[in-house]
């Protein structure tokens, strides 16, 4: 063989060759040819490979550390997404891309623009032209990026609660399941807003004659639709027509901040209450929430007591007779309601909330209908069907007459009423296929589990409260291989390679028909909405009631109700929501109980103090809220909290209070007793004072006294002597905008979206329970919140605070490095990256907006964490003060494209995070320069005034006066002069 | 000059030299020091855990928050560098008015006031949310053409402090240098004299030295003077300069200057009554010395008592809802123990001191000192803390709540000034001893005369 000559040839030039000789010569031999061909021939990449120079190697390296990152990223999905329509369709790199969608939440869908900078999903904003949206967004919809990017998602297909198992796997016990024609198959999942999934459930049930469908829903929201069944005689979906009422009176209902269209009937609501005209608003409620908040009239009542409340008012009414006696302010309030109601006759509106059960409901559709109501107001659409009671699932698992239990994207190990009872039986069914987000309780439990896709992950779609549909397109392919649960009920059907898209297209291809529907296709794509698919209203004939009214609890009643931030909890490891304020109470991280003052003075409760809460056999533990406004006979407390299973950011935050949930699902239960156990907890509240101390950051004014003012309503005390010019020429640049905002505080719910859609638009940090129980809390716009007047019947008043961008700014004099300087627009601008973190900025501001990293808040090291990222803002380190910019990188965007297109910004052309998610558009943001633009009109307003205008520090953002429109009836010897 | 009757009679400059000498030139010091180093060093090696916590982890180990954003690392510095001010007053401005007994505490208070600025200055760098750049405060020539913000107090506070202490030093140093030639030529081991002999800086004792040196003093005194006023009227500046009612007043530097004073002295009280028993100084400084910074004492206390008055007047005067509400929070509110602890330890304690035989009461003056000491940090801690907690918007109230680690810094300055106090005494002089000569000399001179 030639190489072994060649060999030979090598070794006979060593042979005689000992020591330092030796190794020289071995030298000479890498480059002798024989060696070059043997090594050639052997190794042929080897000897081809160029010399490696230092320039090259770096080239390489680069290339190779880039490349690394590239792997980490998710495509695009493989099917072709659409584009939201005013935008350019291809990509132009560094600038963002918005997608319609639609994300679904409490059983309804909100349209939502979902912005995206190269493929990763990073914001969410409302839909303009969804009717649940109107281009503003709820908690949950902005939570859904923090949801997407949540590290501790259920990251792969598990088998017995723990082993790797495979799709195969679980499309041979699909096959099973179908061969024994699904007999003993039960499918649980949750109210279903997605016409296309119903479907697809309704022809299972047909293939699978065997199979039925449960419904589950933590949070019950039926009790309206069952209310219809009884009043009408068919299970109905109420439309609330907030646009037209002039008189509401609220019920135990949070129509404003919770439930499906509560972002449209904030918005219809603010519309009606602009002054000169202002509709009237009366709300009974156990616990004070951000409708209650807006009340001209709130009258604090425990949720138990709302039945005979109701009662009354139908009775004053002429229907039916009155339940049992209640309390003189009580009954002299409902005295003046029905008279006004009576006097507003079509124009007024009655509701009852979800925590109300079904007979109150009925009795409040025949108030409407008794007033005329009904078709002008308040209108009826059809409720689609949606699976049996879970309480029968229950029985029959535990009858062992359950061989399947399919649950898709529910949770009730964790949330069911009676939640043990469940996991047991559940521990004993044969086959169990558990589909959600996260490894939560059920799916350690469950035979199979199966991760569902992110609704920014996915193909589907869903109908708004009032029923029209619109499309969910993926932003991106899903990032842990999860599946959309089409694709799991299409394999469950036999269809080997499921894709959800073509499963929802064939859905409305069907619908729709075949003429013109690719056009129609990527119209509702483009649009975010299906046009023509809003449900027909509906004209019930009202029926004769017979109610049937069970005797009241007595004592103390527990109020159960959803979480506002973390609803029943299946958002429960997002720690946006976590720490999230809850809207009135303010407290974040966990559960409080909330009590009233007078039975917080009987049991002698104070802030902290941890209450063991028994009732039905059961009891918990929880530390207690004394929150003004609270009914006196009963204490609040929220579910989704306490999770076992929930990630890292969830478990054993605040405290799981099923097992005080009667069987049933109520929301309440009692008879409570109440003990103090002596152990005191944090609240971790973002604010610990209540009253403005006489003070005054919240101006008031009656629709009366703004009728009669004459010129400002508002005195404005900004200092009109100066020993300087009056505005120093740096804080008007001429021909550059002057930015401003402007805050209605009529408008104002309180519901902290604000709050949260700046979290998102800005990388603002979470800092964990103990850091925000220090007063480390982050939030750029928080929400101040103050009771003014008695503790059991205060008035609620919120205020959102963000930097005031003073022209005159105290922060700017004090820092001795520069790092917060004044730009030519007027921003207040905040440079990170010369802040040293003297915090002088901090103390000196006097409206305490700035917010500094006394520690690494922001997560540099969690690599998913990084995708949701707005790239367009810093990411801040430890040590420097931060604040809310005005949403600066927004301005800039939009005078990068104002300056190429040679024109000036329109107005309304920069709209801040916190303004676009304002469901009732209280936050105007423009420029003041322009006296024609938005801003500038509002503050012509007689109620403008700036907060701490004596400081003389000339605020960019000024607030616009609250008013109330009280009826004087209540108003001279009611319960308000109580 | 006439020295005569400031030290006890009899006393030559020969025994001057040998009575403070010979501390410094012992083979041996007490079981006692070396306790109290022990202790001290342990005070440092808390505050070295503490630095390196805090620079790994962050501020956020304090109890600082929002809207109470400084806590007690600024109230450590505010009274540090005010127990420092009483030094340079003895040594500089009385120097300047030939006040000869300071002769006797001068070198004891300067160094005083040296180790107080040196800890002091660790406390405004540390408070930095990133204590690496804190050079950014400090106008270099910077590539990107970026300067400090010369409107801020804090820049010219950076300045002041970094002149105060060169001038300090400057101060201490040269003053010492006689005596470091002293210590050389009487040192008995060749280590000793190669080491005072290094520091002495080949000090002669040539006419031509003296007489620079007394130039030489003179100068940097002039220049301490103004210091002396000028920077805490800066530190003061680094409050009025802000809008918090309590803090926005035109009348924190003069009543900053006091308070400086006023716990200056009395530091030197609690340091120079026990130097002066374990040194047997009492030839040296006698109990009209003592008399004489007691009545100090007594004049800062008062001026410190009418600005809290001033205060409070103030506040009413003006009717100003924010003014009021702060007076009434320090009255009242959660800071309510530390103010009166101020009231009592700063304006009741100390009036003993009108009577005589209390100013020349080594232990009164030592309980007094400590009292005053104490109740100024309080009065510092009330200042940052009372107008923090409660700003222009009730939503916006918190509290501040120091942690061990606010604690372990404070233990840890205290500690860290002892090691270097300890170590001071134990090697170098404790009093001026050319200056106490020339007092000695004087006195003999004087006596001479009187009998001629």
């Amino acid at each position: 063989m030639p190489s072994l000559s060649r060999i030979d040839e090598l070794r006979r030039l060593l042979a005689d060759l000992r020591g330092p000789a030796l190794w020289q010569q071995l030298d000479q031999l890498a480059e002798h040819r024989a060696l070059r061909e043997l090594v050639e021939q052997q190794f042929p990449h080897l000897s081809r490979a160029p010399a490696m120079d230092r320039r090259g190697f770096l080239r390489f390296a680069a290339a190779a550390i880039g490349g690394t990152g590239l792997s980490a990223c998710s495509g695009p999905p493989p099917e072709r997404i659409v584009p939201q329509q005013r935008l350019p369709e291809t990509t132009v790199p560094g600038k963002p891309v918005f997608y319609a969608s639609t994300l679904t939440q409490a059983g309804s869908g909100i349209g939502v623009l979902v912005e995206t900078h190269g493929n990763r999903p990073t914001k969410i904003e409302g839909n303009p032209g969804h009717p649940s949206s109107l281009g503003a967004t709820g908690i949950h919809a902005q939570a859904a990026i923090m949801d997407l990017w949540d590290p501790d998602r259920s990251p792969m297909i598990l088998r017995g609660g723990t082993e790797v198992g495979a799709w195969n796997g679980v499309l041979a016990e699909f096959a099973k399941i179908r061969q024994a024609g699904g007999d003993g198959l039960r499918l649980m999942t949750p109210s279903i807003a997605s016409p296309t999934l119903r479907a697809q459930i309704e022809t299972l049930l047909d293939e699978l004659p065997g199979a039925r469908w449960h419904r589950h829903d933590a949070v019950d929201l039926s009790a309206a639709a069952e209310g219809a069944r009884i009043a009408f005689g068919q299970a109905l979906q109420p439309q609330y027509r907030l646009d037209r009422a002039e008189l509401i009176a609220l019920f135990d209902a949070d129509l404003l901040a919770q439930g499906p269209g509560h972002l449209r009937h904030a918005r219809d609501f603010a519309k009606r209450r602009e002054p000169p005209q202002m509709n009237r608003l009366y709300v009974a409620e156990p616990s004070p929430t951000p409708s209650g908040s807006l009340a001209d009239h709130r009258l604090p009542i425990g949720g138990e007591r709302v039945a005979e409340l109701v009662r009354l008012l139908a009775a004053k009414l002429g229907i039916g007779d009155t339940g049992a006696a209640l309390d003189p302010t009580a009954e002299r309030w409902i005295a003046v309601l029905a008279e006004d109601l009576r006097a507003a006759g079509p124009a007024a509106l009655v509701a009852a909330g979800p925590a109300q059960p079904p007979s109150v409901h009925a009795l409040v559709w025949a108030i409407n209908h008794r007033l005329g109501a009904v078709g002008h107001t308040l209108q009826f659409i059809a409720a689609p069907r949606q699976g049996e009671p879970y309480a029968t699932l229950l029985s029959d698992m535990e009858d062992g007459k359950v061989e399947t239990l399919l649950m898709l994207d529910v949770n009730p190990a964790y949330d069911a009423p009676q939640s043990a009872r469940f996991a047991e039986a559940l521990q004993r069914i044969p086959r169990s296929v558990h589909s959600g987000l996260y490894t939560d309780e059920t799916a350690r439990l469950s035979h199979w589990h199966i991760p569902l896709a992110h609704a920014l992950e996915c193909w589907s779609d869903a109908e708004a409260h009032d029923g029209s549909a619109s499309l969910q397109q993926p932003m991106i392919a899903p990032l842990y291989g999860a599946r959309p649960a089409h694709e799991i009920l299409a394999a469950l059907l036999g269809d080997p390679r499921p894709q959800a898209r073509d499963i929802v297209q064939a859905h409305w291809r069907q619908r729709l028909g075949d003429a013109g529907f690719d056009t129609r296709w990527h119209d509702s794509l483009r649009q975010g909405l299906i046009e023509g698919t809003a449900a027909a209203t509906l004209r019930p004939a009202l029926r004769e009631l017979d109610l049937q009214w069970p005797p009241p609890l007595p004592g103390p009643v527990l109020e159960i109700r959803p979480d506002p931030t973390l609803w029943d909890g299946r958002q429960a490891n997002n720690a946006w929501l976590q720490e999230l304020p809850k809207p009135i109470a303010l407290n974040t991280w966990g559960n409080l109980a909330w009590v009233g003052a007078r039975l917080a003075q009987q049991y002698d409760i104070e802030n902290g103090d941890v209450l063991r809460l028994s009732t039905n056999g059961a009891s918990i533990e929880i530390a207690a809220l004394v929150l003004p406004g609270q009914a006196q006979d009963s204490l609040t407390v929220h579910l989704g909290h306490g999770r076992r299973a929930a990630g890292r950011i969830a478990s054993d935050v605040g405290v799981d209070v099923a097992a005080l949930r009667p069987a049933d699902g109520a929301w309440r239960s009692g008879p409570l007793t109440i003990e103090k156990t002596g152990e005191r907890r944090i609240l971790a509240r973002v604010q610990t004072q209540d009253g403005m101390e006489g003070r005054e950051p919240v101006r008031r004014a009656t629709l009366a006294e703004y009728r009669q003012h004459d010129g400002a309503l508002v005195e404005d005390e900004t200092p009109q002597h100066s020993f300087y010019d009056a505005n120093p020429p740096q804080t008007r640049e001429p021909g550059k905008p002057a930015w401003g905002m402007s805050v209605d505080l009529n408008a104002c719910l309180g519901c902290m979206n604000c709050t949260i859609a700046c979290q998102s638009e800005n990388n603002i940090p979470t800092v964990g329970r103990e850091q925000v129980d220090l007063g480390r809390a982050m939030h750029w716009i928080r929400v101040d919140r103050y009771f003014e007047g008695p503790a059991e019947t205060p008035e609620i008043l919120s205020q959102p605070v963000p930097c005031m961008h003073c022209e005159h700014a105290p922060c700017e004099l004090v820092c001795p490095v520069g790092a917060t300087v004044h730009d030519d627009e007027g921003l207040n601008v905040q440079v990170y990256n010369r802040c040293v973190g003297t915090r002088f900025c901090g103390n000196n501001c006097p409206y305490s907006v700035r917010r500094f990293n006394f520690l690494q808040y922001a997560d540099r090291d969690t690599e998913s964490l990084r995708g949701g990222r707005n790239p367009d803002v810093t990411v801040r380190s430890r040590g420097v003060m931060e604040k809310c910019s005005f949403c600066i990188q927004r301005i800039s965007a939009a005078r990068i494209q104002a300056e190429n297109e040679g024109r000036e910004i329109g107005d309304g052309e920069v709209v801040t995070a916190c303004q676009s998610a304002c469901p009732t558009q209280a936050i105007t943001f423009g420029n003041i320069a322009d006296k024609d633009s938005a801003v500038s009109k509002k503050k012509a307003s007689p109620r403008n005034y700036d907060l701490l205008a004596e400081l003389n520090t000339r605020p960019r953002t000024s607030y616009l006066a609250r008013l109330r429109n009280p009826n004087p009836a209540l108003e001279t010897n009611g319960e308000d002069q109580a | 000059m006439n020295g005569e009757g400031w030290l006890a009679a009899g006393t030559t400059p020969g025994d001057v030299d040998a009575r403070i000498a010979r501390p410094a030139l012992a083979p041996r010091f007490g079981a006692g020091w070396r306790i109290g180093l022990s202790v001290s060093l342990l005070g440092v090696l808390v505050l070295m855990l503490t630095v390196s916590v805090l620079l790994t982890v962050g501020v956020g180990i304090w109890g600082i928050t929002r809207p109470a954003y400084w806590g007690f690392a600024i109230a450590n510095y505010v009274w540090w560098i005010g127990i420092g001010m009483g030094g340079t007053f003895i040594s500089t401005a009385l120097y300047l008015l030939r006040q000869p007994w300071r002769n006797s505490l001068s070198r004891y208070a300067e160094t005083m006031t040296v180790f107080a600025v040196c800890v002091s200055g660790i406390f405004p760098i540390l408070h930095l949310g990133r204590p690496w750049f804190f050079y950014w405060l400090f106008p270099y020539p910077d590539t990107m053409n970026v300067w400090p913000q010369w409107r801020s107090a804090l820049f010219w506070d950076f300045c002041a402090i970094l002149a105060y202490l060169l001038v300090s030093v400057l101060f201490w140093y040269v003053s010492m240098l006689p005596d470091l030639a002293t210590l050389r030529d009487r040192a008995a081991g060749r280590m000793r004299r190669v080491v005072y002999g290094f520091l002495a800086l080949g000090w002669q004792g040539e006419a031509r030295e003296w007489q620079r040196l007394e130039a030489l003093t003179r100068i940097i005194a002039a220049l301490g003077v103004p210091l002396v006023f000028s920077v805490h009227s800066m530190v003061a500046l680094d409050l009025s300069e802000g809008l918090l009612a309590g803090w926005h007043t035109t009348i924190f530097p003069p009543f900053f200057v006091a308070g400086a004073l006023f716990s200056g002295f009395a530091m030197a009280l609690v340091i120079g009554v026990p130097l002066r028993k374990r040194f047997r100084l009492e030839a040296l400084i006698t109990e009209r010395h003592l008399d004489r910074l007691a009545i100090l004492l007594l004049t800062g206390g008062l001026v410190v008592a009418y600005c809290y008055a001033a205060e409070i007047f103030m506040a009413y005067y003006s009717m100003d809802e924010y003014e009021l509400a702060v007076t009434r929070f320090r009255f009242t509110g959660l800071y309510a123990p530390v103010y009166w602890a101020a009231i009592v330890c700063n304006v009741l304690a100390i009036q003993p001191l009108w009577w005589a035989r209390v100013r020349r009461s080594p232990r009164w003056l030592f309980w007094i000192g400590l009292s005053v000491v104490f109740g100024m940090w309080c009065e510092r801690i009330m200042l940052v803390l009372s107008s923090e907690y409660r700003p222009f918007l009730p939503a916006a109230w918190g509290r501040f709540m120091p942690t061990v680690w606010d604690w372990a810094m404070l233990a840890g300055s205290i500690g860290l000034f002892m090691t270097m106090l300890l170590l001071f005494v134990r090697w170098f002089p404790v009093v001026s001893m050319h200056e106490t000569r020339q007092l000695a000399h004087e006195s003999a001179q004087g006596s001479r005369e009187a009998q001629a």
